[in-house]
């Protein structure tokens, strides 16, 4: 059904970010290989070096950060490229949904213009077409009353609604990849579910890759093919979402699961979590990032770099102790 | 329309709103309920008509000195008295009107006009561009204004251009610093990163976001710069440096009333009371204008 040449491909992607605290690297030795029409969820903490990495693949670090490896669009270098030639890029055939859709739109423009916007720059559309095209695209993303509604500003829609109208304007150009960081963290639960059954809808109508950053991990089982966990900027482990589901082998991955809220648990049973602190990206240890909270962490775990280890088919995790901690393997294929 | 609305959130619900808001309808409307905006825009703009009164008619003509009616009262021919060379105060004050705002609209334009490019290409470019920008700024800013202002009339002669001179360059890193701090508040906004993650360059970021964001400010901003123009004008004047006699000067006035301050007390109060007219319109409007600009603070939704 997908057509498995890969749409973009990174390899062995390293940012170095100048922080407060000195220089940082954000995101350690990231690859990865997404085919047109896949969808790939990235899943971890706050500081974990999702966001970087979604970031870098846009080409939108600050001008101070450092970035090695290489990103392939279409088999085009995207490492190093000119940013007048990124700006082509950048909503035409890459987009992004951001987190927070009450900043992510201009307070001064109509959300007709911002949804037209990009049609005008990429597509060369006339100020009518784009109008009329963006009404279309308000409509599609289920926004009431789009035509009305299209010269209304920002302030005068509720939160799920600017998040349509955010998610209007990504897909505005119709681009082969769309990456979505966090696009339901800040809305609240009813709305989230409708938001992200929109994406996936588009997903699939539209033949889009997708990379879906998260930190919930039912939004990501539910919504992607294909997951990577990533804790102190690397990703510890790598799969399809169904197989991963079926048995997390690493134990930042089991921790994660095991501290997320559930229905129908007995009363009084308090959420486990997991032990420690993320550490500073600015001194990351020069063994294994989770070694310090880790329970089966041993002391070449403080020493070595773990290398990815295969597991399953086509599931990888970063673990000198997979011996152990895939006895202990958890998880349950979501209902 | 009764005149205020009851100022209750409507509750954010899916549905359109029962009236499409018309933005220029709404903006009109919102404009002539605004207590402040219309108080300063009366104040601001007697001032304006007043100058332009001046260019077709003043009660007595401005330069005509008529030593045998020097300092009478004010009467029905002379409204506000005569000053100690017999001129009218009406008419000086009508031609003063006129120096005052000359003065503060080219001295402001010349500040924006360097000020706002230079803050935006700094906000926009940061690095080592912005640092030159600013601590150019700096320096022009450290330099006293009125030790420049003699400067240039030294070197110029004192006069009009001089002092417009002397005030707008004194202008540009003011407005300079305010662009380039707002802007650069604007670009940490993730709109901006939005409009940069749809492929905007940073030429029209700047244009199409940042500007149209800190527009509100630099407006009020500049009636304020435009209200100390004004009373920067007048202290030039006050000290001879500025506009030069016979060309009336509400500052000019002010020098000339100072010797006959016991005298006859209302020769000072006249000119004072007209800047002090013209710098609170021209405050007030500001305040309105902010307000108004921004969509945010309407209303309506």
């Amino acid at each position: 059904m997908t057509d498995r040449t890969p749409l973009i491909e990174v390899d062995n992607l390293w940012v170095r970010l100048n922080t407060s605290r000195g220089p940082a690297d954000a995101v350690r030795g990231v690859s990865l290989s997404l085919a047109r029409g896949e969808t790939l969820g990235l899943v971890g903490e706050s500081g974990c070096g999702k966001s970087v990495t979604a970031l870098a693949l846009m080409g939108l670090l600050p001008e101070s950060a450092v970035v090695s490896g290489s990103v392939r669009l279409d088999g085009q270098e995207l490492v190093g490229l000119a940013e007048s030639d990124y700006c082509e890029l950048r909503g035409n055939r890459v987009s992004m949904i951001f987190q927070e859709p009450m900043t992510a739109l201009n307070p001064m423009h109509t959300v007709g213009r911002q949804v037209a916007e990009p049609l005008r720059r990429h597509k060369g559309l006339s100020t009518e077409q784009a109008r009329n095209e963006a009404i279309a695209l308000l409509d599609r993303v289920g926004l009431p009353d789009a035509a009305k509604r299209v010269d209304a500003y920002p302030h005068q829609f509720s939160g799920g609604q600017r998040q349509r109208i955010t998610i209007a304007m990504a897909l505005a150009c119709e681009p082969h990849l769309l990456i979505a960081d966090e696009p339901t963290t800040a809305l609240d639960g009813t709305i989230q579910g409708q938001i992200l059954d929109l994406i996936a809808d588009l997903v699939a109508e539209r033949g889009m890759s997708m990379i879906l950053i998260s930190h919930d991990l039912g939004v990501i089982a539910e919504n992607v093919q294909r997951m990577m966990v990533m804790y102190g900027g690397t990703v510890v482990e790598n799969g399809a979402t169904d197989a991963l589901f079926a048995g997390l082998g690493h134990p930042y991955s089991q921790g994660l699961f095991r501290a997320r809220p559930r229905l129908g648990a007995p009363k009084g049973t308090r959420l486990q979590t997991i032990a420690g602190i993320v550490p500073e990206l600015a001194d990351l240890p020069s063994g294994c990032a989770f070694a310090d909270r880790c329970d089966i962490a041993e002391e070449r775990c403080r020493t070595t770099f773990p290398a990815p280890v295969t597991v399953d088919a086509g599931h990888t995790v970063r673990c000198l102790r997979t011996d152990v901690s895939m006895t202990n393997r958890i998880g349950a294929v979501p209902a | 329309m009764s005149g205020i609305e009851p100022a209750i959130a409507m509750p954010p619900s899916g549905a359109a709103p029962s009236q499409p808001r018309q933005a220029s309808k709404g903006f009109w409307q919102r404009l002539l309920r605004h207590r402040s905006f219309m108080a300063g825009g009366v104040l601001t703009l007697s001032v304006i008509s007043a100058a332009l009164l001046s260019m077709v008619w003043t009660p007595w003509p401005a330069y005509e000195i008529d030593m045998a009616r020097k300092l009478i009262s004010p009467s029905a021919s002379h409204w506000l008295g005569t000053d100690m060379l017999g001129r009218d105060i009406v008419s000086l004050l009508l031609v003063g009107a006129r120096s005052s705002i000359v003065v503060g609209v080219i001295a402001v334009g010349i500040g924006i006009c360097f000020g706002v490019p230079l803050g935006l290409v700094a906000a926009a470019r940061r690095g080592w561009v912005e640092e030159v920008i600013m601590r150019l700024g700096d320096f022009t800013f450290a330099f006293p204004a009125l030790l420049s202002a003699i400067m240039l009339a030294a070197v110029a002669g004192p006069g009009m251009v001089t002092s417009i001179t002397a005030i707008g360059i004194f202008q540009i890193p003011i407005f300079m610093r305010i662009t380039r701090g707002s802007a650069n508040s604007i670009w940490a906004r993730e709109f901006v990163l939005a409009a940069r993650a749809s492929g905007k360059g940073k030429f029209r970021i700047t244009i199409e976001h940042v500007l149209p964001n800190i527009l509100s400010i630099l407006i009020v901003q500049a009636t304020i710069q435009f209200a100390l123009a004004i009373l920067a004008e007048a202290a030039l004047s006050y000290l001879g440096l500025g506009t030069q006699p016979p060309q009336p000067s509400w500052g000019r006035m002010l020098n000339d009333a100072q010797s006959l301050l016991f005298q006859s007390p209302s020769l000072a109060v006249y000119p004072g009371l007209a800047i002090a007219i013209a710098v609170l319109g021209l405050n007030l409007l500001g305040d309105g204008l902010r307000d108004l600009f921004d969509p945010r603070l309407s209303r309506e939704r």
